[in-house]
């Protein structure tokens, strides 16, 4: 019964192609549009979610910023985003080592590490015709946990590089691959460094895996990846010994957040005296929920979008079915007298606009894929379909037939047969 | 007698000023294995009578039994499970459903009964040979002469073995040749299938081709005479039940393999097959 129903549904169709096409698109465009932010949101919340893993969720950013400004320390980490009338802090205004050690006297087992960097400029390595473009960075050790580098070889700073004030570096597999073409291990060579007005020779100790989340635009034989070189050795000629900003690696099974509220009373002491600066204290987590709720609503925003053009679709079903029973009456008629129940004259109906709008389903999840596809590619994002996704929707959009169908097939099964049949 | 009408009145407009009697009671027998014809004029009532006789419709008053069941104060689908398996129609107009094959058409009574896929086919088949429509089984109404068409319509008002088959001015539509061959091919089924026809014209000469000649005028019967075809035609063995008193409704519906259920009836109607 059912399968000559949806035979004689698609019959039905056949005959009357563009407009059964132009009722489906409103389910095409409604399923379409869900599918498709739903796609983009779960590839853009994986993605985010991702990096900021990547980045360190236990990671806490201590920075020093104005009172009164709104700056926060993301801010700080990007050199020339600050604003243009923004003040320097003095000597007496940053962090000083003896504040770190405090902290870490203070918080014990709950902070893991702190992870300190301080920025050294651009630099070109070069050996005869080979080049590598660097950003030179003196981390200390605590670093490599902060910020999740992966070694390939040979180790990171370490506290006896710290200690030592040596010329050691580790580098990118990039830098690898266009400083020693050849192969064979980067570990133990030396490497000439450019900078502005010196020239330095650093042997190499460590390889990393330079990550692509923030590669930028460079051809790859350009780009620059960081020259990471002890803390200490970085500042030997810088008067500046504090720091403006550190991230404090919390310890693996605690609280971040309370450890992050905890850092901020605890730092917030050093500044009550000081009537220019004050110190922000941020963990990713709170960034990220920030993020994925902005998301989540972007997303929701689209769904209801999605939402009122199925809303707009089903009617639009409902009515050609509508037009549809009253141009087939005489049919109707002549099926009841040939001995049709009311309930197989209703089936009929409902059958024929579960088929539009199933059939509008399953082509709105293909382009909703497809467009949430290409999204995720352009974005960079990894793409994800579940397929409970893809069976809602489809399942959705036939429950919209069954329930905008209902009406008109109502209608049909309760028409007279009489009038049906005198009907011309 | 397979119908029997009492004293049946239909009335349009009920207990408004314009109300409006069609049917002013009548009252009419029609035997098992008869070719009848109801003529007259236009808006006499012969449509309105059909439809009662057809169980599309339900008679204001009177008492309509068919097959000896009671059919006038049925429920919606119990009178078309009565249409489905006891009655055929042939329209003026043929009513074959569009966009569907031949075969498709005189298959849908059958599809309608529940009846199997191959057992539709084969029985769709049969008739439209019986017909002589079997080269055409595949063709769509809109690919078919008018005459085609009523053919095709003939064959599926068989499919369920009716007890009657009503035509309704079945020629009406046709130029005086198709219409006697529409009228032959009826001629044909009832001497060889023994079926009951009743036919709806108002044209004389079609009416002289069949057993009996009811001639209605202003709802009422005014002439009932037998034109002396009925000699040639043999009495079918298959008589209708004698019985005056109505059977119930689940006798009738109950498939004719069990005819100890009309003796006994189900406590509950559990005819409608889907
Ligand atoms: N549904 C209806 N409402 C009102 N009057 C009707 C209806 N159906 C039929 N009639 C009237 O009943 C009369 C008989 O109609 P009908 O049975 O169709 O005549 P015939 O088939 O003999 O030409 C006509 O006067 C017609 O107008
Ligand atoms: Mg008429």
């Amino acid at each position: 019964m059912i399968l000559e129903n949806i035979r004689l549904a698609l019959l039905t169709m056949k005959a009357n192609k563009t407009r059964a096409f132009l009722t489906m698109l409103g389910i095409i465009i409604g399923i379409m549009s869900i599918i498709t932010i739903v796609v983009i949101g779960d590839a853009l919340t994986d993605s985010v979610s991702g990096n900021f893993d990547a980045l360190g969720k236990n990671n806490i950013t201590i920075s020093v910023r104005e009172r009164g400004t709104s700056g926060s320390a993301m801010m700080a980490n990007f050199p020339g985003r600050r604003s243009q009338n923004a003040k320097t802090p003095e000597t007496d205004d940053l962090l000083t080592d003896q504040m770190i050690a405090d902290m870490r006297g203070a918080f014990g087992e709950d902070v893991a590490g702190v992870s300190m960097s301080y920025s050294g400029g651009e630099a070109q390595a070069r050996d005869g015709a080979r080049y590598a473009n660097v950003a030179v960075s003196g981390v200390n050790a605590d670093y490599q946990g902060a910020n999740n580098i992966t070694m390939l070889a040979g180790s990171f700073i370490a506290q006896r590089d710290l200690d030592s004030k040596g010329n050691v570096a580790v580098v990118s597999d990039k830098f690898v691959k266009n400083m020693f073409p050849g192969g064979g291990s980067p570990i133990g060579k030396e490497v000439k460094v450019y900078r502005s007005d010196r020239i330095e020779i650093y042997t190499i100790i460590g390889e990393y895996e330079s990550s692509d989340a923030f590669a930028g635009t460079a051809s790859e034989r350009d780009e620059t990846t960081a020259f990471y070189i002890p803390l200490t050795t970085a500042k030997q000629d810088v008067l500046e010994k504090n720091f403006a900003s550190i991230t404090v690696i919390g310890a693996e099974d605690g609280d971040v957040q309370e450890i992050t509220e905890r850092l901020e009373r605890f730092f917030a002491n050093y500044y009550l005296g000081n009537k220019d600066w004050q110190v922000n204290v941020s963990n990713l987590s709170s960034i990220l929920d920030t993020v994925t709720s902005i998301l989540g609503v972007i997303q929701l925003a689209f769904a209801l979008i999605g939402g009122i053009s199925l809303l707009v679709g089903g009617i639009g079903v409902m009515n050609i079915m509508v037009v549809s029973v009253t141009e087939r009456t005489r049919e109707i008629g002549t099926r009841k007298a040939l001995g049709a129940l009311n309930g197989q004259i209703q089936l009929q109906f409902v059958t024929e606009a579960v088929i539009i709008t199933a059939i509008g389903g399953v082509l709105g999840t293909l382009l909703g894929v497809s467009l949430g596809a290409i999204a995720a590619k352009v974005l960079g994002a990894p793409l994800s379909v579940s397929p409970l996704t893809i069976l809602g929707s489809v399942g959705f959009s036939a429950a919209i037939g069954v329930g905008f169908g209902l009406y008109p097939a109502n209608k049909a099964a309760k028409l007279d047969p009489i009038e049906a049949l005198r009907y011309e | 007698m397979v119908i029997e009408l009492k004293g049946i009145v239909k009335k349009y407009f009920i207990g408004k000023p314009n109300e409006l009697s069609v049917l002013k009671g009548m009252t009419l027998g029609i035997e098992a294995g008869s070719f009848v014809s109801i003529v007259g004029q236009s808006g006499s009532g012969k449509s309105t009578l059909m439809n009662i006789l057809g169980a599309l419709d339900r008679p204001t008053e009177g008492e309509y039994l068919l097959d000896g069941v009671a059919v006038a104060q049925l429920q919606d689908d119990e009178l078309s499970q009565i249409r489905n398996q006891k009655i055929g129609f042939v329209f003026q107009t043929f009513n074959l459903i569009p966009r569907i094959s031949a075969l498709a058409n005189v298959e849908l009574p059958l599809f309608y009964k529940g009846a199997g896929r191959r057992e539709r086919r084969e029985r769709a088949m049969e008739l439209l040979r019986l017909v002589g429509m079997e080269d055409r089984m595949e063709h769509q109404p809109n690919e078919l002469s008018g005459g085609q068409k009523q053919r095709v319509a003939i064959a599926r008002s068989l499919a369920n073995n009716p007890s009657i088959v009503l035509a309704d001015e079945p020629t009406g539509a046709l130029d005086t040749e198709t219409g006697n061959m529409v009228m032959d091919i009826f001629r044909r089924i009832h001497r060889e299938e023994r079926r009951t026809i009743v036919l709806i014209t108002h044209n004389e000469e079609l009416a002289k081709q069949t057993d009996r000649i009811i001639t209605i005028r202003d709802g009422q019967i005014v002439g009932d005479q037998s034109t002396g075809n009925k000699a040639a035609t043999p009495v079918p063995p298959t008589a209708s039940p004698v019985s005056p008193t109505a059977a119930p409704a689940s006798c009738l519906l109950s498939p004719p393999s069990s005819p100890a259920s009309c003796l006994l009836p189900p406590p509950s109607y559990q005819g409608v097959r889907l």
